[in-house]
């Protein structure tokens, strides 16, 4: 059994860009981030100009509970550079305020993933010190 | 049934060039030019009856041709460039357009997954997103919804693999036959796939030339002929969560789940047909679950039960619908980023002209052909047919 860790190889780091800066800030903090919208209430995620639900531009910033459930996973074992240490387990986390991320599972055994494992968010550094936000179960 | 612009255009030259793991002496500009010279002669037309021209390397061809002034279109190929040449004919904007693909030399650290698998995007890269998770992950929704079975994806990849296996020109040509233990005993890859529901990476060319129906008849093959077609998009691939239920806002039905309906709806409507009509299916195979997926988003059978449609010989040749007879992306080839986008509408041209040397599915009169997949968010649809509608 392999049990699930934040990389610590020399793996590629997210550039942010002038609408995702917010985000990757918050991630920084400890916080993970998402966009509601002011006008429907609706929330937006991967970081966006437009709401998802409405195509309203009144999207402000929120705090996440960073709890939620996994929607689907797979186990990786040919890793998509040799920065990468296998196995890592990438997911799709139905975070509770309802929406989306992907994610990689961390703190469990590497067979251990299932859809609708409850999951909590948390920060790790990685290259050039960018904190990124795994899941493990809660 | 009204009679659709695009049955004015007809399929008439189709080319692969070698195909291998790794073309020596070429590059993706000189692959892509064999590929195109190959399409225009296998037309029986030279360079100059050119009046069109697909793709990004397609324009080295008409500068090396001096064939200018023509009409060029810088689409990303596959499908929606065939569409779009097709259209262009409709219009009058070109009578004889030649689509073209290559690619070699573009896959050199094979310590890494192959560079069109891994964009470089912020919300994905640092979780070692490749194309095999991507697609794992719409795979594993898939069988928690219903129950789908790793044996059916196995099945989808043991019957596909065994039809490169007797394929001469397949990169994979005699490493088989295969049964669905093979798959399951292969090492995984990014699970529920293991190595072999996987595409290859390959290197190689493929073209196409279309042009006027009312010419296609004068040229040395038999034309094959452009029943319908449509593209459906959800964003740019590799770079948001490949969720499942993506999307639904305009259309609540059409989730990126079952991408390609409507491309197929459409296109069935364009020839006033539906999937019992469909003799052979050269469906895209990036990986073993697609294929079933796209039974359930083409209609062939209900929402949860292409696992069940896939086993028990359906999809061989020889069955109801065969399914991607050269050996697809799994065992023909994966030449890059483009170029197997393209290879099923050659393949099912071949089907339609009767011409296959191994696989051919005997009376086939009409084919289906795709690309895309619901890990990348989209999935384009062409019909093709021996008759013009």
């Amino acid at each position: 059994m392999t049990i699930l860790m934040p990389q610590t190889g020399d793996i590629p780091r997210p550039y942010p860009t002038v609408v995702s800066a917010p985000y990757w800030e918050g991630c920084a903090r400890g916080e993970l981030l998402f966009q509601r919208c002011a006008d429907c209430g609706g929330i937006t995620h991967t970081p966006a100009v437009l709401c998802a639900h409405c195509c309203s531009r009144a999207l402000s910033w929120e705090p996440s509970t960073g709890t939620g459930t996994i929607y689907s996973w797979t186990t990786v074992w040919r890793p998509q550079t040799p920065a990468f240490s296998i196995p890592y387990t990438a997911v799709i986390v139905d975070v509770d305020e309802g929406w989306q991320m992907l994610s990689n599972l961390i703190g469990c055994e590497h067979d251990a993933a299932h859809v609708g494992m409850p999951v909590q968010v948390e920060f790790h550094p990685i290259t050039d010190g960018v904190m990124l936000p795994y899941f493990r179960p809660r | 049934m009204a009679k659709h612009p695009f049955h004015e255009v007809a399929i008439v030259g189709i080319h692969n060039t070698e195909q291998a793991r790794v073309l020596e002496g070429h590059d993706s500009r000189s692959i892509t030019l064999e590929a195109g010279l190959g399409a225009v002669a296998d037309a029986g037309l030279s360079p100059r009856d050119i009046d069109g021209v697909v793709g990004v390397t397609g324009s080295d061809f008409l500068y090396q041709a001096r064939i200018g002034p023509v009409w060029r279109s810088m689409s990303q190929l596959g499908i929606p460039g065939l569409l779009e040449a097709t259209a262009a004919i409709a219009t009058g904007l070109a009578t004889t357009v030649l689509v073209s693909a290559g690619s070699a030399g573009i896959y050199t650290e094979r310590q890494a997954t192959a560079p069109w698998t891994r964009p470089s995007n912020e919300f994905v890269v640092s979780y070692g997103m490749f194309t095999a998770a991507e697609f794992a992950l719409i795979a594993r929704r898939h069988m928690h919804m219903y129950g789908t079975k790793p044996e059916a994806l196995a099945t989808v990849a043991a019957t596909i693999r065994n039809n490169g296996h007797v394929n001469p020109e397949a990169v994979y040509f005699g490493r088989g036959p295969y049964t669905p233990q093979d798959i399951l005993d292969s090492r995984m890859v990014a699970d529920p796939y293991h190595l072999l529901d996987c595409a290859m990476t390959a290197e190689g060319g493929c073209a196409l030339v279309l042009t006027r129906a009312d010419r296609a008849s004068h040229l040395r093959q038999r034309p094959v002929f452009v029943l319908g077609g449509n593209t459906d998009h959800f964003g740019p691939s590799y770079q948001h969560p490949p969720s499942f239920e993506l999307g639904g806002n305009r259309r609540p039905d059409l989730i990126n789940g079952w991408t390609g309906r409507r491309a197929a709806q459409d296109a069935f409507g364009m020839a006033g047909l539906g999937p019992s009509d469909v003799d052979v299916c050269e469906f895209y195979d990036p990986f073993s679950f697609e294929i079933i997926r796209q039974f359930e988003a083409f209609g062939f059978c209900p929402e949860g039960e292409g696992g069940d449609f896939v086993m028990g010989g359906t999809i061989e040749v020889g069955g109801r619908y065969p399914v991607t007879t050269d050996g697809g992306l799994m065992s023909f080839s994966h030449g890059g980023a483009t170029v197997q986008l393209l290879q099923r509408v050659i393949r099912a041209t071949q089907q339609l002209r009767g011409a296959c040397p191994t696989r051919q599915v005997e009376g086939a009169e009409v084919a289906m052909c795709s690309g895309g997949g619901a890990g990348a968010l989209f999935t384009d649809v062409m019909l093709l047919g021996t008759e013009q509608p």
